[in-house]
């Protein structure tokens, strides 16, 4: 009853001063704002980066020279082509190999930079990479060494401006290769435009970058169950025949692990740093609260001659103040989640996803903000002796 | 077995630390305001009247002596305790009115009753009943700054009455008012008077005002001025009286 009326109070007094109550509450929107916008486009590009790494396949396993910790310097890879087919022995799963570059792709009066990678039939066994038209390379075609290519679909854009590609020739570091196939497109992710690579037989690319070496192996565990068991096999060819050698196999789980973890410090920085306009915003709200209690004095000391406590005006100007607060707040949110997603509907590579809880906590801690900042002045508002208070002008 | 006076003040004193000066504003001062009691307080500004009002209608606390209100001594209450006892025995009437000017007559009289756990409704039922009392019915939902100064003030008294006290405080209630209306609102209280027996005590410097008062209390540099016409005993044997 009483919490009511304080209630009432509190929202005539805010009405009463409509102008300072939204300035007062703008710190605490903008910093309710910008913590919402930053978790909603970090989030985004958490979902993004494992929409695209659980999208290259299920229960890859990536082998690559050199110990994987994040920092360390890329090692210089010495795996061959033939220790290929040693795994594919010893675990009895397909082995894709990769050995990549950028290059420049030429066509007509055209050019790309453009992901050159040499590679081997395995490549369509091992990750989810559909065509669009054409065929992959075969297994003659590393043989030969010949130069034939399969091109991403932003390629085909950029080099044909929608002619059929299918059978023209390229160039490809200043060498021509036969266009056989087009990937279906993909979409773009952190690590690099998939849908700007060509896919060339690895013989050709280790001609083609003067290398004999190849930069990693790929394969498919049958299962999930099977992922260590097959990563350990494979792993276990290379120590025998590499044993000064440090290799890593890594797994989409690991990768993930990863970006996760960087994007989380970041997400988690930046909303650190929009949550000192929280802060700010707070300290506003105390500022004017205290205004509030000075210009109200003489209500306070009446309300207390006729039988208001301590608690009573308390609560009053508390409760003010985190309505002040959570007002801003939950504009906040709104500005927030409409931000996200218009910024996101304007910026491709920008998504931003809501989660339920980043509304939720700008909420409550815009409550606690308002609590926090209200306390002080509240606790003065009700200590006031009600004689002085009466004698304010 | 007559119940006890409604304020009672037992050799009270009230000294003020001023910037380290110690300010004597009362000296000693006893004094009994029964039920159903009007008097007057009178002195020139300056002589401790202000403090006395405070310190009887429990707004302060005397440095020394014994203070009861409403029968309760008050050096044994906390502050909380205190508000009730104010909210539950007293009306305070003020020389400025004292309503708060966004809020409309009826709510700025129902207020007191917030304080006492009343309902919505009942506070407005009360708060409407009060204000007809002082003849402002009609004027329920009018703001302060759309009403005159003798009706602001009605509606200050009508607050003052809405918690049914036993004393009404009024602290120059005519004060800021022209002398019809000044006249008319001192009517109103010797009516409240009159007719409901509660007790008023009015602190003035008008000594018309306080010449209509059944007895004056004169306070001169913090201590009461012996008066002839009035005793001690006096008001309380009429006011027994007048109860038949």
């Amino acid at each position: 009853m009483r919490l009511a009326e304080a209630w009432r109070v509190a929202v005539t007094a805010l009405r009463a001063n409509r102008l300072r109550s939204l300035l007062t509450m703008l710190g605490v929107v903008i910093g309710v704002a910008a913590v919402v916008v930053l978790v909603a486009i970090g989030s985004g590009a958490k979902q993004e980066v494992e929409e695209q790494v659980n999208g290259l396949g299920a229960n890859l396993v990536i082998v690559v020279p050199g110990r994987l910790d994040f920092g360390a310097a890329p090692t210089k890879s010495r795996l061959e082509l033939s220790d290929a087919t040693r795994i594919e022995r010893a675990t009895g799963q397909q082995v894709a190999v990769s050995l990549s570059s950028g290059e420049t792709v030429r066509f007509g009066g055209r050019e790309a930079f453009a992901t050159v990678n040499g590679t081997n039939p395995a490549v369509p066994e091992v990750f989810v990479r559909p065509l669009a038209r054409g065929e992959y390379l075969r297994e003659s075609d590393v043989d030969t060494r010949r130069r034939v290519a399969v091109v991403g679909s932003g390629l085909v854009e950029q080099l044909f401006d929608g002619a059929d590609p299918l059978g023209r020739t390229i160039s490809v570091g200043g060498v021509r290769f036969r266009v056989i196939g087009v990937f279906e497109s993909v979409g773009g992710s952190f690590g690099g435009n998939r849908d700007n690579e060509v896919h060339v037989p690895v013989t050709a690319a280790q001609r083609l970058f003067g290398d004999n070496r190849v930069d990693a192996f790929a394969l498919k565990a049958p299962t999930t169950d099977t992922i260590d068991e097959v990563s350990d096999q494979a792993l276990a060819v290379l120590a025998d025949r590499y044993p000064d050698e440090e290799f890593s196999a890594v797994t989409q789980d690991q990768i993930l692990g990863t970006i996760g973890r960087i994007l989380g410090l970041l997400t988690t920085v930046l909303a650190a740093i929009a949550a000192i306009s929280l802060l700010v915003g707070g300290v506003g709200v105390s500022n004017i609260m205290l205004v509030s209690v000075r210009e109200r004095t003489r209500e306070i000391g009446l309300r207390k001659a006729v039988g208001a406590r301590q608690r009573d005006i308390t609560l009053q100007f508390l409760l003010e103040a985190v309505l002040l607060t959570t007002l801003g707040g939950v504009i906040g949110i709104a500005l927030g989640v409409g931000g996200s997603l218009g910024l996101s509907a304007a910026i491709d590579q920008l998504p931003a996803v809501i989660t339920w809880w980043s509304p939720a906590l700008a909420f409550g801690v815009s409550a606690a903000v308002g609590i926090f900042f209200g306390v002080v002045p509240a606790r003065r508002a009700g200590r006031l002796d009600p004689v002085a208070a009466l004698r304010t002008e | 077995m007559s119940p006890a006076p409604a304020l009672e003040a037992v050799d009270v004193t009230r000294s003020y630390d001023l910037e380290g000066v110690r300010v004597d504003a009362l000296r000693g001062v006893s004094l009994t305001v029964a039920r159903g009691d009007y008097a007057a307080v009178v002195g020139p500004s300056g002589s401790g009247k202000s403090t006395l009002m405070h310190l009887l209608g429990g707004l302060d606390r005397p440095t020394t002596g014994v203070l009861r209100v409403g029968g309760r001594d008050i050096a044994s209450l906390s502050e909380d305790e205190l508000a009730q006892v104010r909210n539950a025995t007293i009306g305070f009437v003020f020389q400025s009115f004292q309503l708060l000017g966004r809020t409309s007559a009826v709510d700025n009289v129902a207020m007191p009753l917030v304080y006492r756990g009343v309902r919505r409704s009942e506070r407005r039922r009360r708060a409407i009943e009060a204000l007809q009392r002082v003849g402002m019915g009609h004027r329920l939902d009018h703001r302060p700054a759309q009403l005159s100064g003798g009706e602001q003030q009605r509606v200050a008294i009508a607050r003052a009455l809405v918690g049914d006290p036993q004393v009404l405080l009024a602290d120059e209630p005519t004060g800021n008012l022209d002398t019809s209306t000044g006249a008319e609102v001192m009517a109103l209280l010797e009516e409240l008077n009159r007719d409901h027996g509660v007790a008023v005590v009015l602190v003035t410097h008008d000594l018309e005002v306080a010449a209509r008062a059944r007895r004056q209390i004169r306070v001169r540099d913090g201590l009461l001025e012996p008066d002839a016409s009035c005793s001690e005993e006096q008001p309380t044997r009429r006011a027994a009286g007048r109860k038949r």
